[in-house]
């Protein structure tokens, strides 16, 4: 190394700070500089690859820690004690005991962070020496290095099934199209194959790292993984502009791509994913919070205590005649006066009572917590086999909270639903294809016991037809193992594929045969050109989507089932001849519901589906359901099996793949898609490879996607739309259908009845359109479209305008009806948690229509609610509607027919309502109203409304919420509530990432909330009320000591001792109570969720039990010292043997107060309690025996041996550990006989034998059921204004618009029967 | 918020969502163990306290605190105590003078004499104690004040007390042995007893010194430094303590081996009272023979030398004698407190049944309300 000057040093840490704090980065390869010294390497300003995640250096621990762990006030406040205790005028203790406690709680966090941070140290060091590959100059290849030694300006080469160690820009790959996918479950959790592709622009079709000699120009690192700005300045001058498309991120796998070269542009802790790796949040519990005013309480208490104290001493001091002999003066002879005495024994009484502020409470929670979550995590109710994953707690410290909930609010998709979407109906060209059959088939599998039934018989064929599982997992089992090997093979295909569709069932859909039909005929008539309608509308399902195309046969192991459909032509026979059968003995459900049908025009529609759940189709399970795995399209059965059945699609969303399922069910079948091209193959076997000139993404704003391609013999400019409905019907242009068909069917009107009856089934729609677009319109929009895409600034904004350009004067195919499933459980669920006194909103992005349905299915609505539908246009009609119904309701429930009931009345709101409802000024009115509501509905809602809901709730109402959802959509709406709740789902990680406790299925959180969270609720409660009470307990006693010593701040316990009782004796037991105590048993509490109201609220842990135990604690230290003060008044007893029994007697009666509270005696249990008895004794046994000199104020030698030898150390410990004890344990006793409390009454239930038990509830069940069906009955809605609204519900908005009445207001009251049971 | 995990932190075991693609035989299911403590299924001993299952308890304890609180009351009552004030408060007592001219240096010492009469005679050992009240030994400055590892005979801290002992660490600079506030106060009345005869002379009570403190503070803490050979060797190089007529190793002249930091009154000063009016064991009257009582009834005389100064914290002496039993000395707060314990258990006892009867019944078959 040469020297350098400081200066030239410090100004090239300045010009390096200075680099990395550009807004745009000049990158240049390192190549030509390899070998040479660092200060003069181009990029040597920018980190190198190795991370450190680790906090601490080996170094610098200890201050480092100590700093960290000082940024609690309750260390500080502990090292002030200590220091305070080094001042000779005040101290209570020898300065050095009183370092003790601080010591051990620091060294013990002390340990924990160390042990923490090692294990981050090995990761990072295995992370940092993973091998890659650098292009080396010298080398003329590519060599194995670490991932350490990767910098910026590197070329990597990562090869298939790697991790890339650094953000690349992707610059060549072994796909003759420049195409890498990559997988970034690593990052955000989303399993489906994701496209990159080299930056296009530079034009080497071979590359070669040396002669790469531009300037990579890219933006300042930041943490968003969906964009990334960037160009390539190359000598000429000329810029190749890259995004997000074109950059490998680090941690994400490459698949299905041989290898691919890139430039690193970030490394280490520059990447997209270190800048995303935030700490774990830091959320307060209620409890918490209210704990922290209790200490605050203390501190007051405390600050009374010694003031008290201090008084004290002074009138003492005053009232002596003389100077008496036990008064010592300081070593110059002086005495202080007694003011200044009284001043210093206010701190010296803040030394002796320190113990007051349960400074061990805060460490004491902290391993609770850590218990709880153990359990919680264990919890194999709450571990879903399906996706092998547990419940995870990402927030450690709010699992309290769990059993405080009052709102839940839900996202519907993904979270209520599969989000595995099956293709149920469409709508081409404004005629309705119901698809019988395909409903059959999953209205079969809808039978929660059939299902299992089918799946597993079809298991030992789809062996033999090509599921690439592993034979140990699909070796023959014993019948009795059904259950399990059937989720055994599920799980370890899901295991190793991660993908939504691994299932057949969901992928399969039965065409309908009249389309087919309809569709052979289109093909035939409409020749070579290919531009029916019928044609355009199944070429938009397959073109017009992001899936990825994969082979099953790829590296990457998937589940794949070969398509060999043996008895097809049988099946559709036995199928055809099923829907006959079950036809006639299914229920429209629009028959049951004459109000609605008005609505419905077409026979089709009225005739169509319904299917009730309860359908008798056993006898023809079997034969059935050994079918199911090869069921496949009939009209496929002529392909090659080996192309087409070897595809996999990858979907971001389950909808496209779905549609792309449905697509290739009759036939189109989308073969391969590249960054500009699309090969669909249609039913006549063509395969026709469409240019894609552009992708018009997704957007929540437009809420619809495009695809513009060129048609490859029309040559026509074609753009495909789909979105949501409401986002494309007004953006028709001329109806599509007048030119052809000759019938004047106006296809918008009719599609849009479909989709409203579709929407009432609860199916998702989307609507599916195409557009032609002339080549001079395209050339036009494709110049601002580029000007938008070079943009630096506002490039998202531009890009969204030319989408919105582009997309107008679309012309309607058809719909699609798609059904998403509610999950197993869900309508228990529902019912248990409203049965425990919580409300359940849903805030969904989908219809009212759909949402409403869903709500019924799920039991959110029930049949004889009164369901309040809000929509209006504008602010005016929304106040007053909101007074209006505010006003019914109240009358409603102040009419003394409904005095002893709570009216279910539900709300349904839209999404414009909800931002007018929202507004500051009707805020209040609103939450009014939705607070006298069981359940709200909130359909057509937007991400940021979701969250703002949850947080007016939360915020004026002042109650405990909590946010479940699956999507990215509900990350606002997760994070703005008390508790959020991740759901592992379909669609990627994002949800679980911003939660706190992350579950796989909906219907856990039954468990989560009435088990774990009463039990968490009411054993941290009652832990640390507990606490309290011990602390005080125990202090006071010397407090009521100094009454007898003049005020002087002395302890008549050793101070040894007294650190151990807090330390040793007394602490186990407390956070055994609030690990391990089980008031009543999880099956209680799922059976009667009401119990749950238990801990809503103010709960256990009121203002009025926390002063309770502190009335109690002082009367029992009142006892524990009076007893013995009064049985060895005016003997002979001295200091230490004074304070001896009265240790013991705390100790006991401490220990019996837990034990009156522990619900539940486990073996662990009366280890812990004994255990503390007996170290005790043995403890202060050995002290007493070794220490003869040790200690010295104190001479605690044989004191303890001494007592024990008296019959009155026992008898002054037995009167005085039953007399602190008899109101608490009477007063419980006269409550639990009198006034039992619901959670006694269900440990009664508890000790009663399963059987009896379960008897027992169904009894009690159904009488509280039978109630409120007489309810019903009896209370119909008492005003005459809200009935005559109720007919308008039927009605679509869209109907009530054009009759000019700009709101509706519906009340549906009784006999609305959901339709959809699944 | 999209927290990578990828770096492989497994943090307390709860990995994040993603699954590693590696192997296919690697997969291992995180199914969490189906054991009856990670599932919280131990089994429990779950009581309930209803008057029902209570009930018993309340009794049993009824019925054994009642005959321990007799026992002890009798016991207390058969105890014989006998307490004299000797202070000289009023003008009228004996010690009156003495009280009133004193100083800790006094070279003269005042003796006063105090009579009494016994109503009843004493019989078995009767222990005779000084009382002290408003004597604060438990004042904090106070109970430090003072060097155990002197007292326990250590010869570097006889030379070098500790820094607790200030203001009476080094009189003049020479070390104090014993040092401290403790021993500087050591009470230093000598008391004697005298029987007076239905004849009007006195009797000389045989006062036993030896026994009177404990035997681990006489044997194992409180040693003179170098053994007990030639103690006034050893305490060479030391001072009295100030307010001390005579230095340690003088304090018994009667009997060498109670000389030092193991005279027995000085060990049973330095244990320091628990509360401010206490009282310290003096002397051991014995027994003589089963069939004369220890102490007669009849007249006495309490002969002092009044050293002790108490007026300046508003103090009072006595001397007690006391008999005791098992339970030490005569305290009937024990035996009253069992009874009344007792008896509130059994009532107690009795309410719970009556709300056993009208409740206890109704709650098998009850109902959770909503």
């Amino acid at each position: 190394m040469t020297w350098r000057s400081p200066l030239a040093l410090m100004r090239d840490a300045l010009r390096g700070q200075r680099a990395r704090e550009k807004d745009l980065r000049n990158l240049v390869s390192n190549l030509p500089y390899e070998g040479l010294e660092k200060a003069k390497q181009p990029n040597r300003y920018f980190p190198s690859n190795a991370i450190k995640t680790t906090k601490y250096t080996l170094l610098l621990f200890i201050p480092m820690n100590l700093f960290e762990q000082f940024h609690r006030l309750a260390n500080i406040y502990f090292v002030g004690l200590a220091i305070l205790n080094f001042i000779p005028v005040v101290n209570a203790f020898q300065p050095e005991v009183a370092l003790i406690p601080i010591c051990v709680i620091l060294s013990l966090t002390a340990l924990k962070d160390a042990w923490e941070d090692f294990r981050r140290y090995q990761s990072d060091r295995k992370l940092n020496n993973t091998p890659c590959l650098i292009y080396s100059r010298k080398e003329k290849q590519f060599v194995e290095r670490r991932w350490k030694d990767v910098r910026v300006g590197d070329f990597v080469k990562v090869v298939c099934n790697e991790i890339v160690p650094a953000d690349l820009l992707l610059l060549d790959t072994s796909d003759l199209k420049g195409v890498c996918l990559i997988e970034t479950a690593n990052l955000d959790g989303e399993t489906n194959l994701k496209q990159r592709t080299v930056v296009s622009g530079l034009s080497n079709p071979e590359f070669e790292p040396e002669s790469f000699n531009s300037v990579v120009v890219c933006e300042r690192p930041n943490n968003n993984l969906n964009h990334f700005k960037c160009y390539v300045e190359k000598p000429d001058k000329e810029r190749a502009g890259a995004g997000i498309e074109s950059l490998l991120l680090r941690g994400c796998t490459v698949r299905n791509t041989d290898h691919a070269v890139g430039f690193v542009v970030y490394a280490g802790h520059e990447t997209k994913s270190m800048l995303n790796n935030n700490e774990s949040r830091y959320k307060r519990s209620k409890l918490e919070r209210k704990l922290n005013i209790d200490v605050i309480f203390c501190v007051i208490l405390l600050f009374a205590m010694c003031l008290v104290g201090a008084l004290g001493h002074f009138l003492w001091l005053q009232a002596l005649p003389g100077v008496p002999p036990y008064l010592v003066a300081d070593s110059s002879g002086h005495l202080d006066g007694p003011s200044l005495s009284g001043f210093y024994m206010f701190f010296t009484m803040i030394i002796l009572l320190q113990i007051l502020i349960p400074i061990s409470l805060y460490v004491s929670i902290e391993l609770v917590k850590i218990g709880q979550i153990f359990f919680i995590t264990n919890d194999i109710d709450l571990f879903d086999e399906e996706t092998d994953s547990r419940m995870q707690c990402k927030s450690l410290n709010i699992t309290e909270d769990l059993g405080q909930i009052e709102y839940i609010f839900s996202d519907k998709t993904g979270t209520l639903t599969e989000n595995k979407m099956v293709f149920r109906r469409c709508s081409v060209m404004g005629t309705e294809y119901p698809h019988k059959e395909n409903a059959i088939r999953l209205a079969v599998l809808d039978e929660p016991e059939s299902e299992e039934e089918v799946i597993f018989n079809q298991r030992p064929q789809s062996l033999q037809t090509g599921w690439s599982l592993d034979a140990e997992d699909t070796a023959p089992r014993d019948t009795t193992q059904r259950r399990g090997s059937r989720r055994r093979s599920k799980v370890a295909g899901i295991a190793q594929s991660d993908v939504a569709f691994s299932s057949p069932l969901e992928t399969e859909v039965i065409p309908d045969k009249k389309l087919l039909q309809q569709i052979s005929r289109a093909e035939s008539s409409s020749g070579s050109r290919k531009t029916d309608p019928y044609l355009d509308f199944f070429l938009a399902l397959a073109i017009c989507n992001t899936v990825v195309v994969s082979m099953a046969t790829a590296q990457r192991r998937r589940v794949s089932v070969s398509p060999r459909s043996y008895h097809t032509t049988n099946l559709l026979e036995r199928l055809s001849s099923l829907v006959k059968n079950v036809g006639s003995s299914c229920l429209s459900s629009c028959k049951r519901k004459p109000k609605r049908n008005r609505t419905f025009s077409e026979n089709s529609v009225v005739e169509e589906d319904h299917f009730r759940p309860s359908v008798k189709m056993e006898t023809t399970k079997d034969t059935y359901g050994l079918q199911t795995c090869s069921l496949h399209a009939a009209s496929q059965s002529n392909k090659p099996a080996a192309t087409s059945g070897d595809l996999r699609y990858e979907a971001e969303s389950p909808d496209e793949a779905a549609l792309v399922y449905a697509a290739k069910a009759y036939g189109f079948i989308l073969l391969a898609r590249t960054p500009d091209s699309v090969t669909v193959r249609l039913p006549s076997g063509e395969d026709l490879v469409f240019e894609v000139l552009d992708t018009l993404t997704f957007d929540s704003n437009r809420k619809r996607m495009s695809v513009l391609v060129r048609h490859p013999i029309t040559k026509e400019y074609v753009l495909f739309t789909k979105g949501a409905d409401y986002a494309i019907m007004e953006l028709l242009g001329t109806p599509y259908a007048e030119h052809f068909s000759g019938s004047k069917k106006n296809i918008a009107a009719d599609t849009q009845h479909h989709l409203d009856c579709y929407a009432k089934e609860g199916l998702r729609t989307l609507c599916v359109t195409k557009k032609v677009v002339s080549a001079k319109v395209y050339e036009s929009w494709l110049v601002d479209r580029q000007r938008a895409l070079a943009a630096i600034d506002n490039r998202e904004e531009l890009i969204m305008d030319t989408a919105v350009q582009m997309e107008t004067n679309l012309t309607l195919l058809g719909a699609t009806g798609i059904e998403d499933r509610l999950q197993e459980n869900v309508p228990d669920t529902i019912m248990a948690l409203r049965e425990a006194g919580i409300q359940v909103w849903v805030l969904t992005g989908d219809k009212p229509e759909t949402a409403v349905n869903i709500g019924y299915a799920c039991r959110l609505l029930e049949e004889e609610d009164l369901v309040i539908n809000m929509s209006c246009n504008n602010k005016l009609t929304c106040t007053s509607i909101l007074d209006c119904t505010l006003e019914e309701v109240r009358r409603y429930s102040a009419d003394p027919r409904n005095v002893d009931t709570t009216p279910d009345i539900s709300l349904v709101i839209d999404g414009r309502t909800l931002a007018m409802a929202l507004s500051p000024d009707l805020q209040e009115r609103f939450v009014d109203l939705a607070k006298r509501c069981r359940s709200v509905l909130c359909c057509r809602v937007t991400p940021l409304q979701k969250s703002r809901v949850v947080k007016v709730v939360r915020e004026r109402l002042k109650v405990m919420t909590l946010a479940i959802g699956d999507g990215a959509n509900d990350v606002n709406m997760i994070q703005a509530a008390d508790i959020g709740i991740g759901i592992s789902g379909q669609e990627g990680m994002q949800a679980v990432m911003a939660s706190d406790f992350a579950i796989s299925r909906f219907r856990h959180l039954k468990k989560l909330l009435l088990v774990h969270g009463h039990w968490c609720y009411t054993r941290l409660a009652n832990m640390i009320i507990y606490f309290f009470y011990k602390n005080v307990a125990y202090v006071n006693l010397l407090f009521w000591y100094q009454f007898f010593c003049g005020f002087s701040g002395t302890a008549m316990i050793d101070y040894w001792l007294m650190i151990f009782f807090n330390l040793f004796f007394t602490s186990a037991p407390p956070i055994m109570f609030g690990i391990m105590d089980k008031d009543v048993s999880a099956e209680v509490l799922l059976g009667v969720p009401e119990l749950y109201r238990t801990g809503q609220g103010a709960g256990e842990y009121k203002c009025s039990t926390f002063w309770v135990s502190i009335l109690d604690a002082f009367y029992q230290s009142l006892v524990c010292f009076f007893i013995p003060y009064l049985a060895y008044q005016d003997s002979d007893i001295d200091l230490f043997t004074f304070g001896t029994p009265l240790n013991t007697i705390s100790l006991f009666t401490i220990l019996l107060h837990l034990s009156i509270e522990i619900k539940a005696w486990t073996v662990v249990h009366w280890v812990i309690m004994l255990g503390s008895v007996a170290l005790y004794f043995i403890v202060t046994l050995a002290y007493s025996a070794i220490c003869v000199t040790c200690n010295p104020p104190s001479n605690p030698y044989w004191i303890l041996q001494s007592q024990m030898a008296d019959p009155m150390f026992y008898l002054i410990c037995l009167i005085s550990t039953v007399v602190a004890l008899l109101p608490r344990y009477t007063f419980h006793v006269m409550r639990n006989s009198i006034a039992p409390s619901p959670l006694v009454q269900a440990r009664h239930l508890d000790q009663l034998d399963p059987s009896e038990r379960e008897q027992w509830i169904k009894e009690w069940r159904s009488f509280r059921g039978g109630g409120q069906v007489k309810r019903s009955r009896l209370s119909t809605p008492p005003s005459p204004s809200l009935e005559t609204h109720a007919d308008i519900f039927p009605e679509s908005p869209t109907a009530s618009d054009i009759i000019g009445d700009d709101f509706t207001l519906n009340v549906i009251s009784e006999n609305y029967q959901g339709p959809v049971h699944t | 918020m999209m927290a990578s995990s990828y770096n492989a932190k497994e943090e307390d075991g709860h990995h994040s969502g993603a699954t590693s693609h590696g192997g296919a035989g690697a997969v291992k299911s995180k199914k969490p163990d189906n054991t009856a403590f990670k599932q919280q299924r131990l089994p429990a001993w779950q009581p309930i306290l209803t008057a029902g299952t209570v009930l018993p308890a309340f009794f049993v304890i009824g019925l054994i605190f009642i005959p321990i609180g007799i026992g002890l009351y009798v016991t207390s009552n058969n105890i014989k105590e006998f307490e004299v004030d000797y202070t000289g408060v009023d003008v009228d007592s004996p010690c009156y003078t003495c009280a009133m001219n004193f100083s800790w240096n006094n070279t003269l010492p005042c003796t006063c004499s105090v009579d009494f009469t016994l109503e009843q005679p004493f019989e078995s050992n009767v222990f005779m104690y000084y009382g002290l009240s408003n004597f604060y030994q438990n004042h904090r400055r106070y109970v430090k004040s003072r060097d155990d590892s002197q007292l326990n005979g250590d010869r570097s801290a006889l030379t070098n007390p500790s820094k607790e002992c200030e203001p009476y660490r080094t009189s003049e600079g020479v070390p104090i042995a014993p040092c401290g506030a403790i021993a500087n106060s050591l009470f230093n009345d000598t008391l004697d007893l005298f029987h007076i005869d239905s004849n009007g002379s006195r009797n000389a009570i045989n006062l036993v010194k030896k026994g009177i403190a404990w035997w681990t503070d006489k044997h194992v803490k409180f040693r003179n430094p170098g053994g007990n050979s030639n103690i006034t060797l050893a305490f060479q190089g030391t001072a009295k303590p100030v307010n001390w007529r005579k230095p340690v190793f003088e304090l018994d002249p009667s009997d060498p081996e109670n000389n030092g930091f193991i005279n027995e009154d000085f060990i049973v000063w330095m244990r320091t009272a628990a509360l401010p009016t206490f009282r310290k064991l003096y002397r051991i009257i014995q027994k003589k023979s089963s069939t004369t009582p220890t102490l007669p009834s009849g007249k006495y005389t309490l002969e002092i030398t009044y050293n002790y100064p108490v007026l300046s914290f508003d103090g009072r002496k006595r001397m007690i004698l006391s008999t005791i039993s098992w339970m030490g000395g005569k305290n009937p707060f024990l035996g009253i407190a069992y009874i009344t314990v007792g008896s509130i258990c059994f009532f107690l006892g009795v309410v719970l049944l009556i709300i056993h009867h009208k409740y206890d019944t109704r709650n098998n078959s009850a109902d959770i309300p909503n």
